[in-house]
């Protein structure tokens, strides 16, 4: 029932859009249940893909308003009301080391994220093969990606709370100086995402483990993995905004 | 037992969900969310229209004592303003148009059988109720409700110390800012997506009808808009909780230094208005889609100009984007910028202008059906001419400048984007109710509260202008000691009583929309005569809007009057006369 047939590539022309006169997107009903079979799964595969590349959008824009809050905030000077004058308030902070092993961290994370995602292509693709009985796929025990990412995001974010430490013990607590705020407020807002795709990454291991078709896996791992490179690319934007423009 | 009942569900993907809970309350179903929607905001409206009500009896009366607030202090009357405009530019404005018809009517005009994303659209829905119902908790918290406005701009939003209802109250009320901002967002992304990739065969974006790109217009703004609001929103919650000073610079509260210095209470305001000034056409521009539909539907006529229609959306969605300035004329901004913030501003009034002219040249020599949607479709041009020409004006410094904290400004955003695009949101009810619930509402009862709130509006509204141009400030409770403005109280006490009577009149719509639900006349698939596709359908419409078969549009959604054919309405649907274009 669970079949994935080869046939339907993921750019089937059959679902481009009603545009072009050609056969409209397929349906799904009013349910988001799992997906019984192949039948949708292209469409399925760009709706999710189109979705995710809104939500990004939509992520840019909280970070874009954290970016121009910093500017501006880093310009404003304060008035001493012990010497009647304007100082600056911004300290600037020096960056813990650890965070580049976290960058590290997240950027191997982001290669197991594409190796994880090929991987269940390759088995969505093995599937169909699997179900022939004269074919054998080969099922040797194999390093599943998923985990190995689910487990890389999580020591991200421990290793951004030991960072966090580190920057407290060095006396820089989140009201001390607005440069330390938007460097708590900014690393924590990307931790909070990065989290939001490990619980994706775990419903897919979920899916996976409670033998739901591999398609549905597939959607789930494809879409947060644009989204996983996106936090990887977030954070380097972030790591070069807090260390060049201190 | 309950995992064999999920696997028959899996069977049948197209089965209709049992039991209440389900199918009424954690629904997936578009169309029962947009009704939660519409029901959320009815219950908000009338929570804001009892909050004004209070306030114009309390300008009127100062020393009388209201019901469930008693005697009003400076303060309470604050805390009234405050959640008037928060209840009503959020939770009804943004709500029901986009959130309401939005949801039910998108897809089944795009010939879709559900949103992209139906789970995500559910969680919408329920993190904007739980938002709604964090903002109603502000009332009882020690304190109260908070002092800052709508727009809550800081210090004052900022500093517990600064006010009774600015402690928890304020922290509730940023909360479910931040709540609604995400439901929003999460939300717009299901509108998107919708769009662009659930239209059936043949709906190319321009035979969308006019009601469709509004609402996909909307989502990209609330898309862009939300997120800035949101990292404002949090911003706040850390300077008011953490001590950080993003907002408030060095001020003192009552003599004492609050340990806050350096931040900008400005960067709160560019924050707060570049979402708010798009915001304004969030409300707005459902009410614009849905009148070119009406007024099309009822002259008979193929809108004038679809494709002018369509750029004019888009050019006041990007447009709104670069005119968050001209909110903050008084914050002693460079006057080149304001000079830019000015043009821009101004130059919304050119698509705008078109779309008036278009609504105008689609009534032109129409055979005009004067019915309950189509008299509050007119109702809302008229709204949206009366309440925007005041916009020029206060696009300008030099004027703003004066009028600015006057009723000049209330009368002019009432009318513009809180009464207009209310009138949208009962023209949508009126049109849709009979697909929504299979029964006609009562004509005369519609007229009767078209007139009420049409003439009633006015009457508040159009005044206010007055009291503005003669210094009348904004805002405050009670300033009946200042003799120039004791000139000005019979004027207050006209809007007052036209208040009394335009609210008076919004009870025969409550109990016309309960009553026909109820005993309405039975409704046909196209009591209207309309051509876009969810008068295709069955009334209401089924689980998967088209009883398992998938429409397939082959004509533009505004074929009225067209020379040969049969009737004077040619459907989205029909295969046989296609549309010389």
């Amino acid at each position: 029932m669970a079949s994935f047939a080869p046939s339907v590539s993921i750019d089937d022309p059959r679902t481009t859009l009603g545009d072009d006169g050609i056969l409209p997107p397929a349906r799904d009903g009013g349910d988001d249940r799992p997906d019984d079979g192949s039948r949708n799964f292209a469409a399925r595969l760009r709706r999710a893909r189109l979705g995710m590349s809104v939500a990004v959008a939509g992520i840019v824009m909280i970070f874009v308003s954290f970016t121009s809050a910093y500017i501006v905030r880093q310009g404003l000077p304060t008035l001493d009301p012990r010497t009647d004058t304007l100082v600056h308030d911004w300290i600037p902070v020096r960056l813990p080391a650890l965070l580049l092993v976290n960058t590290c961290v997240l950027l191997i994370s982001s290669l197991t994220m594409a190796l994880a995602r090929r991987q269940v292509a390759g088995e969505a693709a093995l599937a169909h093969a699997a179900s022939i009985p004269e074919v054998s796929a080969g099922h040797g025990q194999k390093i599943s990606w998923l985990a190995v990412t689910v487990v890389l995001g999580l020591s991200f974010l421990a290793l951004q709370w030991m960072a966090w430490r580190e920057l407290a013990a060095s006396g820089f607590y989140v009201a001390t100086s607005p440069s330390s705020s938007f460097v708590y407020l900014l690393t924590g807002m990307h931790g909070v995402h990065l989290l939001g795709g490990v619980v994706a990454l775990l419903v897919a291991g979920a899916a996976s483990l409670l033998q739901r078709p591999v398609t549905s896996r597939f959607v789930i791992l494809d879409v947060t993995g644009w989204y996983w490179h996106f936090m990887a690319l977030l954070w380097i934007y972030i790591l070069c905004l807090l260390e060049f423009a201190r | 037992m309950a995992t064999r009942e999920f696997a028959a569900h899996e069977s049948h993907a197209h089965a209709a969900p049992q039991g209440f809970l389900r199918k009424w309350v954690f629904s997936l179903d578009h169309k029962v969310i947009g009704l939660q929607y519409y029901f959320l905001a009815l219950t908000a409206v009338f929570v804001g229209m009892f909050l004004s009500l209070l306030m114009r009896i309390h300008l009127i009366w100062p020393n009388v004592s209201l019901p469930l607030f008693g005697d009003i202090k400076p303060e309470t009357y604050l805390s009234l303003l405050t959640m008037h405009g928060t209840i009503m530019v959020f939770f009804v404005l943004t709500t029901a148009p986009q959130g309401g018809f939005g949801n039910y009517f998108l897809p089944i005009q795009i010939g879709a059988a559900d949103m992209a994303f139906p789970v995500l659209n559910m969680l919408s829905f329920w993190i904007t109720l739980v938002g709604y119902i964090v903002m109603l908790a502000a009332f009882f918290v020690v304190g109260g409700a908070p002092l800052h406005g709508w727009t809550g701009y800081p210090p004052l939003s900022a500093l517990p110390s600064a006010g009774p209802g600015e402690g928890l109250g304020a922290d509730l009320w940023v909360i479910s800012i931040a709540l609604f901002c995400i439901g929003a967002l999460m939300s717009a992304l299901n509108f998107i997506t919708t769009t662009l990739d659930m239209r059936v065969k043949g709906m190319s974006m321009m035979r969308l009808p006019l009601t469709c790109w509004a609402w996909f217009i909307t989502a990209i703004l609330g898309l862009l808009a939300f997120g800035v609001l949101f990292s404002a929103g949090i911003l706040l919650l850390l300077d008011r909780n953490v001590g950080t000073s993003f907002f408030v610079p060095l001020v003192t509260v009552n003599g004492q230094l609050t340990g806050h210095k350096g931040g900008s209470p400005l960067l709160w305001q560019h924050l707060f208005w570049f979402f708010g000034h798009p915001e304004v056409y969030i409300a707005i521009l459902p009410a614009m889609g849905l009148c070119s539909q009406l007024v099309s539907v009822f002259s008979r006529k193929p809108i004038f100009g679809y494709k002018a229609m369509v750029y004019a959306m888009l050019s006041i969605g990007l447009l709104g984007f670069m005119v968050w300035g001209h909110h903050m004329f008084m914050s002693g901004m460079s006057p080149y910028s304001a000079f830019a913030f000015s043009i821009m501003t101004m130059a919304i009034g050119v698509p705008s202008a078109i779309k008036t002219f278009n609504w105008l040249g689609t009534l032109w020599g129409g055979r005009i059906r004067f019915a309950s949607p189509m008299l509050f479709a007119i109702g809302f041009v008229s709204l949206f001419v009366s309440g925007g020409i005041s916009g020029p004006f206060l696009a300008q410094p030099t004027l703003d400048i004066p009028l600015h904290d006057t009723y000049f400004v209330t009368g002019h955003f009432h009318l513009i984007m809180g009464v207009a695009s209310i009138f949208g949101i009962f023209a949508a009810t009126y049109y849709w109710f009979p697909k929504m619930f299979g029964r006609m509402m009562d004509e005369s009862l519609a007229r009767w509260h078209f007139w009420f709130t049409f003439v009633g509006t006015y009457a508040i509204f159009m005044p206010m202008h007055y009291l503005g141009m003669a210094g009348h400030p904004r805002r405050y409770s009670q300033l009946t000691e200042l003799n120039y403005l004791h000139e000005l109280m019979p004027l207050q006490k006209f809007i007052t009583y036209a208040a009394f009577v335009t609210i008076a009149g919004q009870f025969i719509f409550l109990f016309n929309l309960f009553w026909s639900m109820k005993a309405g006349k039975k409704a046909s698939d196209n009591p209207w005569e309309a051509t876009t596709l969810e008068w295709t359908t069955a009334t209401p419409p089924p689980h998967d809007n088209f009883g398992g078969h998938t429409p397939v549009v082959y004509n533009g959604p505004y074929e009225y009057s067209v020379p040969g054919a049969p009737q004077d309405y040619v459907m989205q649907t029909d295969p046989t006369i296609v549309a010389a274009h």
